[in-house]
């Protein structure tokens, strides 16, 4: 094999995801220098880093429209239009935690420097999973994503919960790599190739063994699928996101899920459209289950972030509405740019729902019933009104991100129930469990704005950093629920070299 | 479709062939517990004590560190051979990877880790 | 254009300077809280306005084509690439603008001088009413005082927004503003501590039954935007007039230059009609009937003969006007509306906001022309109005309730015109009535307040009395007279007058004077007005003459009835035999308004040579025609006029009553006076067949449908009920028994553990674990039995 050249290489072309890597590597090292009182500099610093990466990013969006697609690292990577726009949320995302962290983690006495680190690693880690064009390179992504996740889970070194919460997430985590590493093997056995255009064109031709191909692709499936919570491969979220500190669930609840998105949309629209019928149908059977199992499972929970978990589940099966949308060639950029639309109003509106978790969260990690939510309206009514609007939105009613991303979502699906039945089917099932999800986010509202809380409930202050990252989310989601077409514009236009 | 005939044929025996000894063995074989064959093992010398002891965890971060140098070795040493013929950015992955490791050890060492308390 | 034009503006921008000023600065302005300075404010800015419109008709005199004075753009939209709808505040300055700014500005000047007076009365009679003393009291006047004064220029300002509109929206923009202060005018009293609620409600059923009228206002306008894609006035008529031949799609781009249009008329065939003289004419198919419009707009993809788009375009404006200007079927918020002050009632009530409805029907002209069944309803519309509310105003008492209905009735006269196609008479007669009515409001609220004098005069006289009264005896008998007296009699009823010409001879005189103007009497400004109505109705309609003549009639002896209940006679009441004349500040505006009625007809002589109104219309008002002076018509309505006087004089003037309890003469009639007195039972109608009905309808949607269907079933019991068990099954039966039951089961087989069906708790890594096997096994089987095998 031929060494390849520095300039062969093409590094320009990621530099942003570069850049992140070499700065948190620095970070790292800095962070020893920090002494432990004043740990909120690693925060800003790493929000530097991450504006940083903002602004090459920008550059490159800027110059994208010239440009156009680039390859790096001999073809393993490619930089189109889709990555630029998932690395755009992730970045967003990364700084978001960072802000809700830098108050929650001193209040409940974890602050520990490597959790900005890590939050910073699992970025890298998203950006790579976005930008892969290669089955090695989402895996090796995928790792790179994963293990700071289940660090940041088992933050609480001295809880239980937590522990266990990154103990289970960690074993399972490992669990679904092996499958996924299994079936990145036998697609390479049936094709020869682990390149994603590579096994497309092998497929679209003689495929030395498809069915080997075609298990291979089932169990990558498994795998992302896995990473994304989707049934029925959801069961560690609940215990996850309830046992880690909020500031890490909220963070990997957008995080991780979207950059788990990333790969499976890129793997399956560009290395297997040839094999559409046969992800076509498992995914609108996983989407269908996801749904009525995460909204419906949802409703029965007391405890808000447990409920969050099974509302991020039922998230996912929205999301994978959108991909089996993308099984028809001529559909799939639309479906596309509805799932990245869809990603970025759930990460902002998510990130929001949980950054009021952790504003009403007690210094020692309860508090965090729904039942606690009672009165907010009176004693805290802003944050209360950011509530509502984060939950309105995650219902999907207008005017919110969430009504918009729905619409998108749903009308792709139904635009492709002409093709095949399931389609409308998954859209009802959609639209129905929608329904039935208003009951426990409206459950919320009601507690909040209706039921009398506890006069004397005090609550921690808010700091400007959090109250920043709630008015973002909060303003996000309003804007994006007011004028979409703002972003829809650019996720479609991310799409038109991109896949 | 041949080759899966003879997969599934292979999974058969599979579970078939460790199954017959086992089930031959509690069929056929004579049962005449004593205590030494109840023993632990069969054979050696019994525990004293309590065997869930609890290990210091810095023997397990002693030994991850001691890997980090385990694993430069093996990478480097290809790497310093052929150092004569490398391009350029064979110069630099291999930097890179030092740099990367030597961040471990340094962050280990801030840490304490070396310490042995 | 003429560099006069360009003050246009200020005729709008003066009152709203007035309302500024006095919204603001008006209870600084009193700082002595007797101080008329509101007033002063408002009546300069008002006679600026008048001066302004002076210098406009001044300006037109010389260039009668007029101008369209540009503010800024209000809206533009890109409708297609090619075409952008475009509102431009324009104030339209023509000669039938110009008029009604004189109209509104002139006699809304005197108004508003008058108010200075009366209000200051007012005030003080409600801080007596209220109790209030000292700092409370003087805080009530700068309050009230400057509050109306703010009010009254709103209105006018808002009034001359509806005239100088150069679009149906802005146009529609005055009419709401109009509307709205009318709105804050009727409830100005609404915190009167006996009438308030009464008030109010007044204010509301006026703002209420609007609503209604606006609603065919707002479809009118729609439906212009659809059939001719604008809603300046110019080019809705000029692409109008070009649909008749071409089609919607070639005249809708096409602007009033390029269309050659002018809204003078000049075509021989306009003259050749107003020429033809024949009862009924109107009723036969004119040239241009809708049959024969049959160009086909389109709104949206359907396509409508335009006939029947015009047709339905101007009943949707008459109902605008119906509501506005107080026709059959909605005129029964105006009776109504006199619980506001004396001067509202005269200048919105009656001269100015209620004629709203003739201007925009006599600027649409164009539009009515093309569409003579609307024509017709119009007129009958008018006509039936004139006479029913005639009908109505012989059998009430109450002194402004009398005007209310007769101002219906003239309006009724207008409308007629305008529908019969007389424009100029419509608008003739709009402003003559204008100058008699608001003189005979004017002096009805000075009649009101002489009463309210006397009554006062009376307490007091009663209170000297009390303070000689000596033995006990005396001093209760003495106390009975006064609960008596404390409910003094209604001082608007006109039972309680009687004789006060004397004691009020300038409003008495001056009255009169209004009387005979609005009875038709020659050579008094109303005879000639009302003439060229029947002279139109005479040439074009039977009917509508017919009509006409008689509300004619009884108009005439309604006047003679209220003149002489209120001026001749004995005094009926204490409070009558001690009224006082009312000061300069309210007496000269009567005496103005006096001389306005008087020689207003002069504007429009209906002799060969004069004609000036008609002419000066003819440059604005595209089909205004002149009819031909008919000597018989005017007889007769002379004659019809003087004989319901006579008989008024028999009925009323010749033995009047002596005491305020006598019966009215015309009782004797039984039910049929009844039927007049309680005003054709219209509002009872209208409780019956549409509020309570609505009421009942709402009280079903709220109580029925909605809370206890919606609420109690479908919500409590169908839809939670079903979510609650439904949560409960998925949650327990399903998840926990269907799912975690497989799971475990197989999760038993597997490790193939003999101790049977455990159940595993979930939280276990190892169930997830398995789930995730068993979901990778299902995968596998899918893909390879589906594809592979």
């Amino acid at each position: 094999m031929d060494i390849p050249t520095l300039e062969s290489l093409n590094l320009l072309a990621v530099l942003p995801a570069i850049i992140l890597a070499a700065y948190t590597g620095l970070l790292l090292v800095v962070d020893l220098f920090i002494p432990n009182e004043n740990k909120q500099r690693t925060a800003l610093l790493a929000i530097l880093g991450l504006g940083a990466t903002g602004v090459a990013l920008g550059v490159q969006i800027n110059q994208y429209s010239a440009i156009g697609d680039q390859m790096a690292f001999g073809g393993l990577v490619i930089v189109d239009g889709y990555a630029l726009f998932l690395q755009g949320i992730f970045l967003l995302s990364a700084i978001l935690g960072i802000l809700m962290a830098m108050n929650y983690l001193p209040r409940r006495g974890i602050e520990r420097g490597e959790y900005y680190s890590l939050i910073l690693f699992t970025t890298v880690g998203s950006m790579f999973m976005a930008l892969a064009n290669d089955l090695m390179v989402v895996f090796v992504a995928l790792e790179l994503l994963s293990i700071p996740l289940y660090v940041l889970s088992a933050f609480i070194r001295d809880d239980p919960g937590s522990e266990e919460a990154g103990m289970k997430y960690f074993l399972l985590g490992a669990f679904s790599s092996a499958f996924f590493v299994y079936g990145v093997a036998l697609i390479y056995g049936g094709t020869g190739t682990t390149s994603l255009d590579g096994v497309a064109a092998v497929l679209a031709g003689e495929a030395l063994n498809l069915p080997l191909a075609l298990v291979g692709m089932g169990l990558l499936l498994v795998g992302l699928g896995f990473k994304v919570a989707a049934f029925p491969f959801h069961m560690w979220t609940p215990d996850v996101y309830q046992g880690a500190p909020t500031a890490a669930t909220g963070f990997m609840s957008v995080g991780a899920k979207v950059a788990g998105f990333a790969a499976l949309i890129r793997v399956l629209v560009t290395a297997f459209p040839g094999a559409a019928q046969a992800w076509g149908l498992l995914v609108i059977a996983i989407a269908i289950l996801t749904m009525i199992l995460g909204n419906v499972t949802a409703i029965s929970q007391s405890n808000a972030k447990r409920m969050l978990a099974y509302s991020s589940i039922a998230h996912a099966g929205y999301i994978l509405v959108a991909l089996s949308a993308a099984q028809f060639p001529e559909l799939a950029q639309e479906a596309s740019s509805a799932a990245l639309f869809y990603m970025l109003t759930y990460t902002i509106t998510n990130l929001g729902a949980f950054a009021v978790v952790m504003a009403i969260e007690k210094d020692d990690g309860s508090g965090v019933e729904i039942e606690d939510f009672a009165g907010l309206a009176k004693s805290r009514p802003a944050v209360a009104l950011m509530m509502l609007i984060f939950m309105l939105s995650l219902t999907g009613l207008p005017v919110s991100a969430g009504m918009v991303g729905k619409f998108f979502v749903f009308g792709v699906a139904i635009n492709a129930a002409s093709q095949s039945v399931w389609l409308a089917i998954v859209a009802i099932v959609g639209v129905l469990t929608s329904v039935v999800s208003a009951f426990y986010y409206m459950r919320i509202v009601y507690m909040m704005y209706m039921r009398d809380g506890d006069e004397e409930a005090e609550y921690p202050a808010i700091k400007p950093a959090l109250g920043t990252a709630l008015a973002v989310t909060g303003i996000g989601t309003l804007v994006l629920g007011f004028l979409p077409t703002l972003l829809f514009d650019a996720a479609q236009r991310a799409l038109i070299a991109g896949l | 479709m041949s080759e899966w005939t003879f997969i599934a044929l292979l999974l058969v025996t599979a579970f078939i062939f460790p199954a017959i000894p086992i089930v031959a063995g509690t069929l056929l074989g004579p049962r005449k517990p004593n205590e030494m064959k109840n023993s632990t093992y069969e054979c050696g010398v019994e525990t004293v004590g309590d065997t869930w002891v609890q290990f210091k965890v810095q023997y397990y971060i002693f030994a991850l560190v001691f890997l980090v140098f385990d694993i430069e070795l093996i990478f480097l040493y290809p790497w310093a051979v052929a150092y004569n013929q490398l391009p350029l950015f064979g110069i630099v992955a291999g930097v890179v990877f030092i740099i990367t490791l030597a961040e471990a050890l340094v962050y280990a060492w801030r840490k304490g880790a070396l310490e042995w308390l | 254009m003429q560099a006069i034009f360009a003050i246009a503006p200020l005729i709008i921008i003066l009152p709203f300077a007035g309302v500024f000023i006095n919204a603001f600065f008006g209870r600084r302005l009193m700082e002595n809280p007797d101080s008329p300075a509101p007033g002063i404010v408002a009546s300069v800015m008002a006679g600026g306005a008048f001066t302004v419109a002076l210098l406009l008709f001044i300006g037109l005199l010389n260039d009668p084509a007029g101008a369209q004075v540009p503010l800024f753009t209000w809206m533009s939209i890109q409708i297609s690439p090619e075409r952008t709808f475009v509102i431009d505040w324009t104030l339209r300055v023509d000669t039938l603008s110009s008029i009604m700014m004189l109209v509104v500005t002139g006699v809304g000047t005197l108004i508003h001088i008058y108010a200075i007076g009366y209000m200051q009365f007012d005030v003080e009679e409600n801080v007596h009413k209220r109790h209030l003393h000292g700092a409370e009291a003087d805080e009530f006047k700068r309050r009230y005082f400057s509050r109306f004064f703010t009010f009254l220029n709103l209105f006018l300002g808002s009034m001359l927004i509806l005239v100088t509109g150069n679009t149906f929206l802005t146009l529609f923009v005055g009419w709401e503003l109009v509307g709205l202060c009318s709105f804050l005018l009727i409830g100005f009293w609404n915190d009167d501590p006996e009438k308030g609620v009464a008030n109010a409600k007044a204010a509301n059923k006026a703002f209420i039954v609007n609503r209604v009228g606006d609603f065919g206002m707002l479809m009118a306008i729609f439906l212009l935007f659809w059939s001719f894609g604008s809603l300046q006035f110019d080019e809705v008529f000029s692409r109008g007039e070009c649909m008749i031949e071409g089609s919607q799609a070639d005249c809708i781009t096409l602007s009033p230059e390029e269309l050659d249009w002018n809204p003078a008329a000049t075509s021989e065939e306009e003259e050749a009609r107003s020429g033809a003289i024949g009862v009924l004419a109107s009723l036969a198919p004119a040239e241009e009937g809708p049959g024969e419009l049959n160009t086909l707009i389109f709104l949206g993809a359907v396509g409508f003969p335009m006939g029947a788009v015009v047709t339905a375009i101007t009943l949707l404006m008459l109902l605008g006007a119906t509501g506005k200007s107080a026709q059959i079927p909605l005129f029964v918020w105006l009776p109504d509306a006199m619980a506001g002050p004396t001067p509202v009632s005269a200048l919105i009530h009656a001269a100015t906001m209620v004629t709203a409805g003739i201007y925009m029907i006599t600027r649409s002209n164009v539009l009515f022309h093309m569409a003579p069944f609307s024509e017709t309803v119009v007129a009958v519309v008018g006509g039936l109005t004139a006479l029913v509310a005639a009908t109505i105003a012989v059998a009430q008492f109450d002194i402004k309730k009398v005007l209310a209905y007769s101002t219906i009735s003239q309006l009724g006269f207008m409308i007629a015109a305008v529908g019969l196609g007389g424009y100029v008479a419509g608008i003739f007669h709009l402003a003559t009535h204008a100058f008699f009515k608001a003189l005979l409001f004017l002096g009805s609220g000075s009649v009101i307040q002489g009463m309210e004098r006397g009554i006062l005069a009376g307490e007091a006289g009663h209170g000297d009395e009390h303070g000689s009264a000596h033995d006990d005896e005396h001093h209760a008998e003495h106390d009975d007279h006064h609960d008596d007296h404390h409910a003094h009699p209604d001082p608007q009823d006109m039972r309680n007058m009687g004789g006060l010409l004397q004691r009020m001879p300038t409003t008495g005189w001056t009255y009169i004077i209004g009387s005979l103007a609005l009875a038709g009497i020659v050579p008094l400004a109303g005879f000639w007005s009302k003439d060229e109505i029947l002279l139109d109705a005479n040439n074009e309609s039977l009917l509508v003459y017919i009509l006409l003549s008689v509300a004619s009639f009884l108009t005439a002896f309604y006047m003679t009835r209220q003149v002489s209940l209120v001026f001749f006679g004995q005094p009926r009441t204490d409070a009558a035999d001690q009224a006082t004349e009312s000061p300069g500040v309210v007496t000269i505006p009567l005496i103005i308004l006096g001389a306005l009625s008087v020689f207003g007809g002069l504007m429009n002589l209906p002799f060969e040579g004069f004609h000036q109104l008609g002419h000066w219309l003819e440059y604005s008002v595209t089909y205004a025609h002149i009819p031909k002076f008919n000597l018989t018509v005017a007889v007769i309505s002379t004659v019809v006029a003087l004989a319901a006087i006579g008989l008024g004089w028999l009925v009323y003037g010749r033995s009047p009553s002596q005491s305020s309890e006598d019966q009215d003469p015309l009782a004797s009639t039984g039910p049929l006076f009844g039927f007049l007195e309680a005003k054709w039972y219209w509002d009872e109608l209208y409780e019956a067949v549409l509020i309570r009905p609505f009421t009942r309808l709402s009280d079903f949607f709220a109580n029925t449908l909605d809370w206890n269907v919606f609420h109690d079933w479908f919500h409590d019991t169908l839809l939670s009920g079903f979510f609650v068990g439904g949560s409960q099954i998925m949650s327990k039966p399903i998840d926990q028994g269907v799912v975690d039951g497989t799971v475990n089961g197989l999760a038993n087989l597997v490790s193939g553990s003999s101790r049977g069906l455990r159940r595993i708790q979930t939280g276990f890594v190892r169930n997830y674990a398995l789930v995730v096997a068993l979901g990778v096994v299902v995968i596998v089987i899918f893909l390879v039995a589906r594809f592979v095998l």
